[in-house]
């Protein structure tokens, strides 16, 4: 018999669940609400009504010129992400569909440069970086990103591309299809849903990476994570041009984030919790 | 069956993937191991030179050093222990019968997808700034003095702001794994007139281990190298006691030039995220034998 919930109990957990869950997207909330104020309002006080005032995200704009970064920030999360897709791909299909004795170990040894810590290549890094005229430049942070999150993308792909029934390569294979054809017709239908929710979260993480994004570059190259981190030296108290800044560095990737929970949880833990 | 033919195609198509991964990982991890056996200054290369173990000798002898590698501990424990007894705190509430359950989902998982320095600003001048902040309005609220959480409680105003952008990871994760526990094992358990407590002690929580052991070992590594939240924030400061590993390799390399010694310091890093990492590959590597 199933369980009786009773409307008591489903009161109290649902307004429990929301106060934890307003006090945990407060800060978020609050930097959304400051934007609309003008910066006057934003310091007097604790006040969740705003004027409403758009003149901090036009100033935003006017003033550092928002939108170079946020146009690298896309260029770069979108450009690694399809880069390691493209390098990824074979190596995870590969893994899933023809496994040797040694696919386990190359799939530990690939997590394993995941947990190298940065730091510890920071110097050599911008060595090379700075005597190849990388320092600064799309390309070079563009790799870069490739390269810290392949790791991630091979392994998310491999657990995706192992559910895919191998007895239908196979029935493709007795019907004469070539290796071509198998890929086009059969696997690669299969297999969108697995690489669409693998380039979602890489996106998510690349457009987050804050420490190379920030190092390596500049101007020319520099991301919303360099530009908001430039916020950090104190010049005043510009809360609402800051609040405008954040949201507008967020929003996308929060919304996208939203789509892809289910997919978080997979390819975080590499696929352990489904 | 596999052919030659295929086998061969099947390296082949892994190449690219082992073959980048294998520069990224080798050619600059060996120039760190032999900078961290040099004095290399790039602003006095007069006295460059192979200098055996000094580097680890002089970074030791740091009084940043040890309190930069005790500031990693502290970090990461205690934002390990408030994000996993949070989470699971959390994903048991989250788990229950609520109504709006899909929003409420959503906005406790979003500080998980606020880049890092945009998390570290917000909550350091819209939250915990000692004149401005929501907290100082709370406390002034209350009668109470602000605290200036940064001139004197840097290291706990860090965690926090870690803790939050990590707790979110956590419930998700544990909520995941909360909601595939089967149904007819709790009513049974409730029949058989378990409490709530030894439900939760006997069938619940060893349910979970799988996922907490994973909450916990993937974010060990990620919070081994904190960086942009202690940049943005404090800048390692009051004095070094802010500092951690990391920020400390990145003021000797990137701020007094001293490559040596980063370079050494880098090298413990691996060390120190070797251990970890060690114990990590073990934990997920069962999961692949399934």
């Amino acid at each position: 018999m199933a369980r009786a919930v009773t409307t008591q109990h489903k009161t109290i957990a649902t307004a429990a669940a929301w106060i934890v869950a307003l006090l945990i997207f407060f800060p978020i909330l609050y930097t959304i609400i400051t934007s609309f104020k003008s910066e006057q309002e934003a310091i007097q006080g604790f006040n969740l009504i705003p004027s409403g005032t758009f003149e901090s995200y036009s100033e935003v704009q006017q003033q550092s010129g928002y939108f170079k970064f946020f146009f690298n920030s896309v260029l770069l999360s979108v450009g690694s992400t399809i880069l390691a897709l493209i390098v990824a791909i074979p190596a995870a299909w590969s893994m899933a569909f023809s496994p040797t004795k040694r696919t386990k170990d190359v799939l530990m040894w690939m997590l394993s440069t995941k947990m190298m810590p940065a730091v510890a290549v920071l110097f050599p890094i911008y060595l090379i970086f700075r005597d190849s005229g990388l320092l600064d430049s799309r390309i070079g942070l563009t790799v870069m990103l490739m390269l810290i999150n392949l790791p991630i993308v091979v392994w998310m792909l491999y657990t995706y591309f192992r559910e895919i029934p191998g007895e239908i390569l196979e029935a493709a294979r007795m019907d004469g299809a070539s290796l071509w054809n198998e890929i086009i017709y059969v696997l690669t239908p299969m297999a969108i849903p697995g690489i669409a929710s693998t380039m979602l979260l890489n996106i998510i993480l690349a457009w987050n990476e804050a420490f190379w994004t920030i190092r390596l570059t500049t101007t020319n190259a520099a991301p919303l994570t360099a530009f908001i981190s430039s916020f950090s030296s104190p010049q005043g108290l510009f809360w609402a041009k800051l609040s405008a800044a954040s949201t507008l560095a967020i929003a996308p990737i929060l919304i996208m984030g939203w789509f892809s929970q289910k997919q978080l949880v997979r390819g975080l833990t590499f696929g352990a919790v489904k | 069956m596999a052919t030659q033919q295929t086998r061969s195609l099947a390296r082949f198509m892994m190449a690219p993937s082992v073959i980048l991964l294998f520069v990224w990982m080798i050619v600059p991890l060996l120039f760190t191991l032999w900078f961290s056996f040099q004095q290399y200054n790039p602003l006095n290369p007069i006295r460059n030179g192979f200098v055996g173990f000094s580097n680890y000798a002089l970074f030791y002898s740091n009084p940043a050093f040890l309190s930069s590698i005790l500031n990693t501990l502290i970090i990461v424990i205690s934002v390990l222990v408030i994000t996993v007894v949070g989470g699971i705190l959390l994903a048991m509430l989250l788990d229950q019968p609520i109504w709006g359950q899909g929003v409420v989902r959503i906005l406790v998982i979003s500080p998980f997808f606020v880049m890092p320095p945009v998390a570290a600003l917000v909550w350091k001048n819209m939250i915990m700034h000692p004149q401005y902040g929501v907290f100082a309005d709370i406390a002034r609220f209350f009668g109470a003095q602000p605290i200036d959480w940064f001139g004197q409680h840097p290291l706990t105003a860090i965690i926090l702001i870690v803790a939050w952008q990590w707790l979110p990871f956590a419930t998700l994760i544990l909520l995941t794994s909360l909601q595939s526990l089967d149904g007819e094992q709790k009513e049974a358990a409730e029949m058989d007139g378990a409490g709530f407590l030894s439900r939760f002690w006997y069938l619940t929580l060893p349910h979970m281990s799988r996922a907490i052991t994973v909450v916990i070992l993937i974010q060990t590594i990620f919070l081994l190298s904190i960086y942009a939240e202690i940049l943005v924030t404090t800048n390692g400061g009051p004095g070094y006691a802010s500092t951690n590993l990391p920020f400390l390799v990145y003021q000797k390399a990137l701020l007094e030039f001293k490559i040596g010694q980063a370079s050494a310091g880098g090298v413990i890093a691996v060390i120190l995220a070797n251990i970890v990492a060690f114990f990590a590959m073990r934990a997920v590597g069962k999961n692949l034998d399934k």
